[in-house]
């Protein structure tokens, strides 16, 4: 067996990973403090998060707070799975390959 | 990828789940700080007391209008405490996140702020209902054991040390309730002494590395 097969390509990114990692331990995140844990630009944790929604790891909550737009963050079932199997595939990597 | 990165990914993995859910840059000297602002204020109403009972013995019984007076002062000197507690508290806590050069107005800080408040909150009004009531003896354990409380349901969200610092602050609140007059030594104990313990050993076991 391949264990660099079981690492999630979509993780290599530090941000997606930054992302769901902070989700894992928070029920919802809104977009403005998960920018300002991750220290990123708008446009590129917008990015990131697309990539993550596309793949069905987060789920999406469009809401507003007043008349302001606030979109929160959830991960899915299917994202923690992931999420876990990539860990997985790390730990056995740093395991076994030393 | 080499095992030293993929060390450092699960160390960021860890970094980020830890610094999104605890708010972890509460200083140990904001508990000495807290502390000696508590004992100073213990001290401070131990004077009120003594002198309200000399005025009684002088005037050989129980005038409504001079108790009213020592229970406002109380309550006047109790919200000094709280002021000065926090004020000094926050100081330290700051002047901590600047050095550790994070922001302090988070998402930890805001559900620890939340999550301490609910308790703490509830308990004021319980003692507001508990002096409307006549029921001044009971004011010294229930502050502590709702301040326990509180600091318990913190504890998800800060160091997770500070739920021990809750449990003694409740087992003082509880044996307060049997010794109901001595109300003013369980909290100069509560407020005082187990903050600036707490604190001194917050401070060894987190901070003295960093500012040696």
């Amino acid at each position: 067996m391949n264990p660099i097969g079981n690492l999630n390509k979509i993780f290599e990114s530090r941000i997606r990973l930054g992302v769901m990692s902070i989700l894992m331990v928070n029920e919802e995140v809104n977009f403005n403090d998960l920018k300002q844990m991750l220290e990123v630009t708008d446009g590129n944790l917008a990015s990131h998060l697309n990539t993550l929604e596309e793949n069905g790891y987060l789920k999406v909550h469009k809401g507003f707070i007043g008349r302001k737009t606030n979109t929160t963050y959830a991960i899915t079932p299917a994202g923690e799975k992931a999420f876990k199997g990539h860990l997985a595939a790390l730990e056995h990597m740093i395991k076994f390959t030393r | 990828m080499t095992d030293q990165q993929h060390l450092q990914t699960i160390t960021d993995i860890k970094r980020m789940m830890e610094r999104s859910s605890r708010f972890i840059s509460l200083s140990g000297l904001s508990g000495v700080a807290a502390g000696i602002c508590g004992l100073a204020g213990a001290f401070i109403a131990k004077l009120i007391f003594d002198a309200y009972y000399v005025r009684y013995n002088l005037r050989g019984g129980y005038d409504e209008a001079d108790f009213r007076n020592l229970k406002l002062n109380l309550v006047i000197l109790g919200l000094c405490v709280l002021l000065a507690a926090l004020g000094s508290g926050a100081f330290f806590t700051l002047r901590r996140v600047r050095k550790m050069q994070v922001s302090v107005w988070d998402m930890s800080a805001r559900k620890l702020l939340i999550n301490i408040l609910i308790p703490l909150v509830t308990g004021g009004f319980f003692i507001a209902g508990l002096i409307y009531n006549h029921a001044d003896v009971l004011v010294a354990p229930t502050s502590l054991i709702f301040y326990g409380l509180a600091l318990i349901n913190a504890s998800k969200y800060t160091l997770s040390d500070v739920r021990y610092l809750g449990l003694c602050e409740i087992v003082v609140g509880l044996i307060n309730l049997f010794f109901l007059r001595k109300g003013l030594y369980f909290w100069a104990i509560g407020f005082g002494v187990l903050h600036i313990v707490y604190g001194i050993l917050m401070w060894w076991k987190y901070e003295r590395k960093l500012t040696l």
